[in-house]
């Protein structure tokens, strides 16, 4: 039980009342029964990422667990980024431990995490542009050596738009279309933890309303998903919990109502004066 | 130049052609993986011409009868092959992959290729003589059938079936398999490759040994047709090279139309414009057709089919 106690002590660093309020927020939402009592499936403690010289995070502590949605809110160059390379094993930490159902896999090569049940949708997509869309999703589940049937199925049902331009060469699709590929191609690899890279990035306001309708239901057909977003609003209606990152740090972490109706957050990323 | 003239030049274009393109296959599939040109392909080509020779002439009797003869080719294929992957192998872990592992500069790769050439060129010298050898006589070189009456003889034959196979072989093994795929999405985007699955240092490595492979072939069914030596590979090697520039380097079905296209025109440069022009045709070639298509004939991409 070393996880479920380091998640505990990560918490309480993170403010023992936040926590309990979590608790009861996620409940109330949805009824996603979401409490301190659900084991971390995800937990960065203390995680130190250095670019050079540059450190890009300096020493964070965030906890997803089973089931919840968590979006990590922060303006460009805050280290979000950064800190989903770092847990699919793209970034090699400097200190600090990334732990994954209690096991640590900070220092395990990216071909490996995702073998261990991490699907990243990266930033910018980066959908593999000269091939088909059928083949970006094959290449998804390149870790089972073949697409399952039901798998396709899975993500085609989620996008039904994918499966009209199976054929299509995937660097012709629209940006929208290349964000669904390539969170479909993340889900082939069936991901117990989905890490989504700003999916709102460049879309048109109702395209974003969409497609975070379908992370919702990704997340209720049981994928636990953490959301790195400058889309504050958006994410935040969506999550569970949310951290906000600055300059490396995390400034506030709570549930996602409260962070909604913060006035800091409210003057910070949702362009609202705290009046 | 007569009809029949022709076809005589045709013959043997084709046979070079594939051959070149066989080779120009290694240069273009190492490219698409690491944006690097591995000068050292020569090499690889000439130590399987060097492994199929060495093999052959201690196994090769006087006069083999037709199922020795047959045998002794497909020993040659299998013992040129795995002197090419392993040439292939080894340069890529000694050469290559201390350099990846450092994030060295691209020219410092370059630097590391042309040594390695260097270095196996003359080891090969050192090693086995530098005089060029022939194949032991492995089969009556017989013409075997006439097209609009250019005769086509037995090693050129052999020279065209194995390109052909080799080519329809790496196709599908690109287009089809899970490491075809592997190669193709690393071709496109390495670290979102990783992201999937890929293990890029292992695809690498078998990407340079499958185009060794390949060389090695192609350098057994070159000293067949001429003679093995230690310089064997510098010729072939540069216009190989220019083959795959020429049809799109990184992209493997522009290699093999540039092998191809290169064969015949040093082939019908010869009655047109003298043997002593034979080399120079190539250059012209892709130096008129980069000035028009800076991308080569095909384009610059592995990912995609053609």
């Amino acid at each position: 039980m070393t996880s479920t106690t380091a998640g505990v002590a990560t918490e309480v660093r993170a403010g023992v009342a936040t926590e309990v309020r979590a608790g009861v927020t996620a409940e109330v939402r949805a009824g996603a029964a979401v409490g301190a009592t659900v084991p971390a499936l995800l937990e960065l403690a203390g995680l130190r990422v250095d670019h050079g010289a540059i450190t890009a995070l300096k020493g964070i502590d965030l906890t997803v667990r089973q089931g919840e949605v968590v979006a990590l809110l922060g303006a460009n160059g805050a280290g979000k980024t950064t800190a989903l390379r770092t847990i699919s094993g793209l970034l090699r930490p400097a200190a600090g431990e990334v732990r994954f159902g209690g096991e640590r896999i900070d220092g395990v090569p990216a071909h490996h995490v995702v073998g261990l049940g991490i699907g990243h949708s990266p930033e910018g997509r980066r959908v593999f542009a000269d091939m088909s869309v059928l083949e970006n999703l094959q290449m998804g589940a390149y870790r089972f050596g073949r697409a399952a049937p039901e798998d396709l199925d899975r993500v085609f049902g989620l996008f039904p738009r994918l499966a009209e331009r199976r054929r299509q060469i995937a660097g012709t699709l629209s940006g929208g279309e290349q964000q669904m590929l390539a969170i479909g191609r993340a889900l082939m690899g069936r991901p117990e933890l989905l890490l989504l890279d700003e999916p709102s990035m460049g879309l048109a306001p109702i395209i974003v309303a969409q497609l975070f309708d379908i992370i919702g239901e990704i997340n209720a057909q049981g994928t636990t998903v953490l959301l790195v977003e400058q889309n504050a609003a958006q994410a935040l209606r969506l999550a569970d919990r949310g951290y906000v990152l600055e300059t490396g740090e995390i400034r506030m972490s709570g549930p996602a109502a409260e962070l909604l109706h913060d006035p800091r957050i409210r003057e910070a990323y949702l362009g609202e004066s705290a009046a | 130049m007569s009809p029949h003239e022709f076809w005589d030049y045709l013959v043997p274009g084709v046979a070079l052609g594939a051959l070149y393109a066989v080779i120009a296959i290694g240069y273009t599939l190492v490219y698409g993986v690491l944006q690097l040109i591995n000068f050292a392909h020569s090499e690889v080509f000439m130590l399987g011409g060097f492994g199929s020779l060495i093999v052959l002439t201690s196994l090769t009797p006087a006069h083999p009868s037709a199922p020795i003869s047959v045998l002794l080719v497909l020993v040659g294929l299998v013992v040129s092959a795995l002197c090419g992957g392993a040439t292939a192998y080894g340069l890529e872990k000694v050469a290559y992959r201390p350099l990846r592992r450092r994030g060295a500069p691209k020219l410092v790769f370059l630097i590391s290729a042309i040594g390695a050439s260097f270095f196996l060129y003359n080891l090969a010298g050192k090693l086995f003589g530098r005089d060029p050898l022939p194949m032991p006589h492995l089969y009556d070189n017989n013409v075997v059938l006439t097209v609009f009456g250019a005769r086509v003889t037995i090693t050129q034959l052999l020279l065209l079936v194995c390109a052909l196979l080799m080519m329809v072989g790496l196709d599908l093994l690109v287009n089809r398999t899970r490491l075809g795929a592997g190669i193709r999405a690393l071709a496109q985007d390495p670290e979102t490759a990783s992201l999937m699955g890929v293990d890029t240092d292992r695809v690498i490595s078998r990407t340079f040994v499958i185009g060794g492979l390949l060389g090695g072939v192609a350098g057994f069914l070159f000293g067949l047709n001429t003679q093995v030596s230690f310089t064997m590979g510098f010729n072939p090697g540069i216009t190989a090279f220019a083959a795959a520039v020429l049809g799109g380097v990184g992209n493997i079905r522009g290699a093999m139309l540039g092998g191809l296209l290169l064969g015949l025109v040093e082939s019908f440069n010869v009655p047109l414009f003298g043997e002593e022009w034979r080399y120079v045709a190539a250059f012209v070639v892709l130096v008129g057709v980069l000035m028009f298509r800076p991308a080569g004939i095909l384009g610059v991409k592995i990912g995609r089919a053609a």
